[in-house]
Order: C-alpha cells, then structure tokens, then sequence
C-alpha cells in the first residue's frame, strides 16, 4: 500500500446501506443504480490504479433533473459524494471511498445544439471529449483542448481537471475553451452560469467551477467553444542528441517570435517504448526528440517551419523528419498520445504532471536525472515542452511494496523542485488525491484557507469528492469565516 | 478624503489591517482612469496602488511578465513591444469615456477584466491572466496560480479576482501570459450593410481559417456618414496578403471589400476598442451589452424598435455599445434591456451615466437569487468586514 490516506469509511452510513440503495432507487429508476458487489468494482478506482475503495452504490442519472434529485437525497442524508465522468484521472480524482455514492455522468452524453456562426456547441457533459470534435469535424470544426485521453475522457471530467493537452501553446486549455455550463449543487440547485454569450456578468464563477475537482458542483451541461480547423496542419520530427539543446531550441523558437500549435517533448526511453507501440517512425538513435506542429495554408506553413528548421540547426539538431502524408502525421501523433498506454505495457509507473518555468528546463531535466539514480529508478519523459508542462512517468513494479514507496517519494522529490524553480504541483491533471499532501510545498495556510472557504460555500460539510485537492489535516479552518 | 498609498506589498497589509480595526470602508483603486463606473461606493479613505509599480519579471522567452499592480498599463506595453510581444486581449483604454487623465494600470485590466476587440479571437483578460497576488479583506497575502501557463493546483481564484473589482481583494502584483505581436494588420470594410447583413458578414468571418483578430460594424451615422463592416486580419507579410485575399473571397456576398492599410486600420480600431464613436456626448449613458454574437443584430432591432439610441457592434455582433440620452429616458432603457436580455439571453452594464442614476438602477448585471447568494457569501470569505468597495458592484457587494 502506498501512504496517501483516504478517510475510513462512516459506519453509520454503511449500516444503512440498503435502505440508501432503495431510496436511490426511487429517484434513479432500472439500471441506473448500481450496488451488486461485481459490478461495483470497475468504479472502485481511476487511472491512478494504485489506489482502490469500493463504493457504497454508483449511480448513473440520465438527466439533470435527477442529478438534482440525488445531490439532494445525499446532501440530506448526510453521504459523500464522488463525482465520475470516464475515470481516467490520473491523479485519483474520481476514486471513491467505501461509504460514498458515486454519481457518474456518463449516460448523458448527446450533442445538445451546434451553432457554427456563433463557434458554439451545448453538450450533456458526460460526452467525451473526442466525440465533440468528431461531431462537428465533418463541417470542418474541432474542440480545441486534447487530452492524451480524449477517445475516453468527459467533458465534464474535462471542466473538473481544467484538462490541457497538447496543442495548448495555441488554444489554451478548457478554462480559455468553456462558454457555459449547467451545474448542479450540492442541495440540488440546477445554476447555469453562462451561456452562448462572452464573459461574466458578476465575479467569474465559470472561472471557478473550471478545475475545481468535482468539489463544488455536478455539470451536467456545457457550452463549449468550437473551432474552424486549420488549412492544413504538419507535424515534424526533430531530434537531438542531448535533452539539453532540444530544450534550447524550444526556448529560441519562442523568444523569435514563434508560436507553433506544439511542441512535444520525448526522451530516448519514451522513443523506444513509443515506437515500438505506433511505429511512428521516430528516430531511435537520438537522445531527445521535438514533435513541432506547425498550422495553416501551405506557403505559411513552409515560411514557419523554415524558421524553425533555422533555429534548430543552430541547437546542432541531427534528424529532421518531415511528415510526407496524413497517415505519416497520424502515425507521430499516435506515438505520442499513447505514450501513457504504450509505457503501462512495459512497466507500472506514476505519471508526474508539474509545470516549470521552460528557461529552467535545462537544471530541471539534469536534477530530476539525479533524483531517479538516487531511488534506483528509470523515468521516460514526455512533455508539453513549449508550456513547461512535464510528464516524467516513473517506472516501478506495482508489486513490489518497497519500490513503489520510493517511486512515490521520486514523485513528491520531482513535483517539491518544480515548485522551487518557480512552477506548480500540476499543470493539466488536477490535484486528487495523488499530490493532496503537497499542497503545502505550494501554498501557505492562508493560501489554502482562503481557497478553503470558497469551496465550504458550495459544500460547507465537505461531502464533495471529500478527500481530495485539500491536505485532510487543518480542514476546520475551511470552515467558518 | 485621504489616500492610502502603500509603497510595498508590506505597507499594503498593514494599510488594510488598519482599515480593518478602524471598520473604514475604502474605495480600491489604480489611478482612478476608471472612476466613472460601477454603484456609489459609501467610503471614507481611497486606497490606490499608484506606487506599487514596476515590472517584475519579463521573460520573452517563456511569454510571461509580472508586475505589481499600480504599473501603468503604457509601461507595460512598451517592455513587451522591445521583445515584440502583445498582451493579446488588446486592453480598453476608458479615459476617453470618462474625461479622466490619469494612466490606466494593469492591476485594474486584470480587476476588472479588461480586454478589447481581440477578445473574440484570443480570449479576455482573464484567459491571459495566470497568477495573482493580493491583500483580502482580513488583511492577508493571498497568492493563487503563477507564472506557467499551465496550472490547476487548487481552485482557480485567479479567475474570480478578474472581474471582481477590488471587491474582493486588493491585487498587489498580477501575472499575464503574452504571444509575438503580429507583425503586420490591415482592415476589410464593407459599406452599407444593415446591421443584420453586417452581422452574418462578421460570424462568417469568425468561422473561417483566417483568424480574424477584430469583427466590428458601425451602423450609418457612427463614426462615418455610411455604414462600416469591419475586419481585421493579422499576420507576416505573405501570410496577411492571403488572407485578406482569401477573407475577401470568403465574404464575396456581402459586396466587394475595401482594403484600409495598417496605419489608418490601428486608429480605427483603437476607437473602437475605447468606444470611441459613441464617447460623445459625454452626459450620454453608456451600456455596454453581451449577448450571443449570433443574437446582436436582432436584439438590437427589438430594442431600437421602441427606443432612440445610437449603437455599434464589436465581437463579432456579441458586443453591443449603446448610448442613450439620459433626458430622454429616466432610467436610460434599464427596464427595457434587462427584459430583453432575459428573452435572449447574456447581460448588459451601465458603463456611464449620472452618479444619481448609479445609485438608483443596478450597475452590473441583475443574477439569480441563488448566484447572488453564492456572491455573497464568496465576498464574505475575502471580505467579512465589507471595507473594499463596498456596494461598488451590488448592493452590500
């Protein structure tokens, strides 16, 4: 077992088990409420496997209105909460605990209304991410933010995490990409905050539901900004032989003005384990690896990229493979979105998710080399290197106790010296419980305090998702004003 | 009346602590370039950042910069331009609104969410807004997200301070990403169209791959004798040629394009970022409305319908900039656009207007009972005692 503490369970509230799953039963009708043992267990955890509680019921509404109902009941009866769109955080965002009801939205997941001339589209929320893009593809629209998750992933899981992805350097991320939702509270009130039209009119609530872990509300509608596609869109390869000039480059590529739609980020171990999954054709005998996609007409494209290819000589760069065709651009693109999967074929690992200052990356990449020798581990690093989000994914053995306490410290060691150098715990993954304990090397008490009773506004009991984002110790002073 | 001016984030804490054992309500403020919007704040001390100024960190090659409030927006601006970066929500300069001369600052673009034409492609200020410090009303230093573009660690306050202005905290030192400036602009006009042609000329624009920087219409009478359709394109030199040719093919149906070069282009859209063709005359209020890009022409349509008042469209249709002759409408068309507005959706401020009717009619937006409840109770937690602007957005607010 590892060291993060998930709270035990209420046994007042287990004992009154049955009687719980029969009033759910009343407002959820068939299927959509789940409490047989067996088919309890798919909820029991998230994409942060390591950790595991089976739910007191899962419950799967299939409107808002009984989103309404149920926060309600629960609220009433005094029972956690644990919000759930794909489960594929990976940061333990939607692992349950044994005395809590699962609420997962995944059965509402239709497209609502698309408006091109206003670049807008209402979804239920628990649609994923993917299927939003997929919809208004064939007229030539996308939803920018990518998720490596995205054929999976909920836009309402989405909205909770704040997700990124890897074109972000130009889109921004789902905060700078949501236009409404609707939203549910605790007691069952049904907000809509926003709509089809731009900015707030009062203090930005949006803004504040948007990666706020499942901790102050239940969306099950947004509308979210849709994008006409580009002309044309070409990923290049360009690799190097130390992780230091790939870093360099990035940093010159941006300081001449320069603002490709990514640039991704891959070590020699992420290479091999990437290859070998997509056959990509990445180069194999390169320490470091720039994926650069460049955007737009065929002559901006070749005006952009002839910049780059410049400025990467200049960092002594050894491959430059240019995708010749759509499969070939697909095929770069896969490598990298299944970088997680393809690693998880090799090896259990921790997947790390902290943003530096990028002019740091070089003392960051040569300090986190050190840290791994230090607990005997190996790390393949993949990132977003143009926003200085790293996704270094620490191998361990998942059985072997001791290894994975110390992959665990690796982690919290990687993420404290993100944070000294000037950047943050989590760039796109949220909190969770995965870095919950951290939240000090971060913030100070009056920090999390304030965040604290911003929260207990909408859930003054701590019933909402409950054991994540906030350190479980000191939480009385979230409590009153 | 006298004014705090703290000189460090030190001397900020202290001035609030003050305030706070005194129970002195304080008027927040910049420089006060702003000083002609929101309710009637009952105060009895002005508390500016006028001297926490200067920029902190500038960092072109990670497209950030930090700088303590009170630096003006001017200073700013210029350190960016030698790297050849932009704040790329292209901030509203109020002074012409108002008649006021002293230097906008960036403490009050990000307290007050303050964005420009640009926002319809590149989001508000808030989207650019990444990190924050500030004092809360119980006299302690908050900080909350950072320097890197890419940050969910805890909840997002950085987003609930934009937009909140200075009701919920006093910001000592504001964070902003930026991008490379384009490096050349140019304007298409179309002449004459109605304004619901007009718009369906600027959503079709929006939805193409050319990336429209700016989508305005000056309906006949505003800054000009005949109607303007407005378009702005941004990008190096071959890249903006095509796309002015391929834009002006794409818009083929609402008549032949007009080119306006760069020098001429930037004037006009300055003005139009600063609501320049409707600033006078000065005693005209001054609504400035959101609804759905899509919406605007046929809001406005209704509303005109049974009102006399001058407009212009920016964002696309999604802005509407209305003036109204206070002597001609008591409540300067209050009651009539928060009707509306229920029916189509968005809201509207009362961005100018006498102080008497600021008092009397609500400034900001009217919400629901339970997101004013949740207003309330959010400012309670910053601001338990009510001594920064109180009123100033809502009662009690």
């Amino acid at each position: 077992m590892g060291t993060i503490a998930i709270p035990e369970p209420d046994m007042g509230i287990l004992a009154r088990r049955q009687e719980i799953i029969q009033n759910l039963r009343k407002l959820v009708p068939g299927e959509g409420v789940i409490s047989d043992a067996t088919e309890l267990v798919p909820y029991e955890t998230d994409a942060f496997t390591a950790y595991r509680r089976v739910p007191l019921a899962v419950v799967l509404p299939e409107t808002t209105e009984q989103v309404s109902a149920v926060l309600k009941y629960c609220n009433k009866a005094g029972l956690p909460v644990i919000p759930r769109g794909a489960g594929t955080s990976l940061a333990g965002g939607a692992i349950p605990q044994e005395d809590a009801v699962v609420i997962g939205i995944a059965k509402m997941s239709r497209v609502l209304d698309v408006d091109y001339s206003n670049r807008s589209a209402r979804v239920q929320a628990g649609i994923t991410n993917l299927n939003v893009s997929d919809h208004v593809g064939p007229d030539g629209f996308f939803y920018a933010p990518d998720p490596s998750s995205q054929l999976a992933c909920t836009i309402a899981g989405n909205i909770g995490m704040n997700s990124g992805g890897a074109h972000c350097l130009k889109y921004g991320v789902t905060t700078n990409n949501l236009l409404g939702v609707k939203m549910v509270m605790l007691d069952g009130t049904v907000l809509d905050v926003g709509g089809e039209h731009l900015d707030a009119p009062g203090y930005d609530l949006l803004g504040l539901v948007c990666g706020s872990e499942g901790q102050i509300g239940i969306i099950t509608e947004a509308v979210v900004r849709i994008l006409p596609k580009p002309e044309g869109a070409q990923p290049v390869l360009f690799g190097f032989e130390t992780a230091e000039s790939a870093g360099a480059c990035v940093a010159s590529i941006i300081a001449a003005g320069l603002v490709p739609v990514a640039m991704e980020f891959m070590d020699k171990l992420a290479i091999e384990i990437c290859e070998a999954f997509a056959k990509a054709g990445y180069p194999m005998d390169v320490e470091a690896l720039l994926i650069i996609e460049v955007e737009g007409s065929d002559a901006e494209m070749r005006e952009q990229l002839g910049k780059i290819i410049e400025i990467a000589k200049q960092h002594g760069v050894k491959t430059i493979k240019e995708s010749q065709s759509a499969m070939e651009a697909a095929a770069i693109w896969k490598g990298r979105k299944s970088a997680f999967g393809a690693t998880g074929r090799v090896a259990d690992y921790i997947c790390m998710d902290g943003t530096i200052p990028t002019g740091q990356l070089p003392h960051v990449l040569a300090r986190m080399t050190e840290i791994i020798d230090h607990y005997g581990l190996r790390v393949a690093n993949v990132f977003h290197a143009g926003d200085g989000n790293l996704h270094p994914l620490i191998l361990y053995d998942v059985n072997d106790p001791a290894e994975r306490q110390k992959a665990e410290d690796a982690g919290n060691d990687i993420l404290t010296l993100c944070v000294e150098v000037g950047g943050c715990l989590t760039g796109e993954h949220g909190v969770g419980i995965e870095k919950r304990d951290l939240m000090r090397v971060q913030f100070t008490e009056e920090d999390l305090r304030q965040q604290m009773l911003v929260r207990a506004v909408f859930d003054p009991a701590w019933q909402l998702n409950p054991a994540k984002v906030f350190p479980l110790d000191g939480r009385n002073s979230g409590q009153a004003a | 009346m006298n004014d705090l001016t703290p000189n460090n984030e030190a001397e900020l804490v202290s001035a609030v602590q003050q305030a706070l054992s005194d129970a002195t309500p304080l008027l927040v403020q910049g420089n006060g370039s702003r000083s002609g919007l929101g309710r009637t704040v009952q105060s009895a001390k002005t508390l500016s950042t006028s001297n926490l100024s200067g920029i902190t960190l500038l960092e072109p090659a990670e497209m950030v910069f930090s700088a303590k409030a009170g630096t003006p927006v001017s200073v700013v601006k210029a350190a960016l331009a030698e790297h050849g970066q932009a704040m790329t929500f292209e901030p509203m300069d109020h002074r012409q609104l108002y008649g006021t001369d002293s230097e906008p600052t960036i403490g009050a673009v990000a307290a007050g969410n303050i964005s420009g034409p640009r926002r319809i492609l590149a989001g508000a200020a808030r989207d650019s807004l990444i990190g924050v410090r500030l004092v809360n009303g119980k006299g302690e230093l908050i900080k909350n997200g950072g320097r890197v573009m890419k940050n969910v660690t805890g909840l997002d306050l950085v987003k609930l301070m934009s937009g909140s202005w200075g009701t919920l905290g006093v910001l000592s030192e504001v964070t902003f990403k930026v991008l490379p400036k384009p490096v050349h602009s140019a304007t298409l006009q179309f002449s004459n169209l109605a304004d619901d042609k007009a718009v369906a000329a600027l959503c079709t624009a929006m939805k193409s791959q050319f990336e429209a920087s700016g989508t305005a219409h000056l309906p006949a009478g505003i800054g000009g004798e005949k109607a303007k359709t407005l378009i702005r394109l941004e990008g190096f030199d071959s890249q903006l040629r095509y796309r002015l040719d391929q834009m002006t093919k794409h818009l083929s149906e609402f008549g032949k394009a007009e080119e306006i070069a760069e020098a001429e282009s930037e004037i006009l859209w300055n003005s139009i970022r600063d609501c320049g063709p409707l600033a006078e005359p000065s005693g005209h209020a001054i609504w400035k409305i959101s609804v759905a890009p899509t919406k605007g022409a046929a809001f406005m349509a209704r509303f005109t319908s049974k009102h006399a008042a001058k407009h212009y469209f920016d964002w696309s249709g999604g802005l509407i900039w209305l003036a109204i002759d206070p002597e001609q409408y008591a409540d300067v068309g209050d009651a009539a656009l928060r009707e509306l507005l229920a029916e189509f959706g968005g809201h509207a401020t009362l961005m100018r207007g006498p102080l008497e009717l600021r008092s009397r009619i609500d400034v900001f937006h009217p919400q629901s009972a339970p997101v004013m409840r949740i207003t309330a109770e959010i400012k309670n937690t910053f601001d338990p005692k009510n001594i920064f602007n109180p009123g100033f957005m809502y009662s009690g607010i």
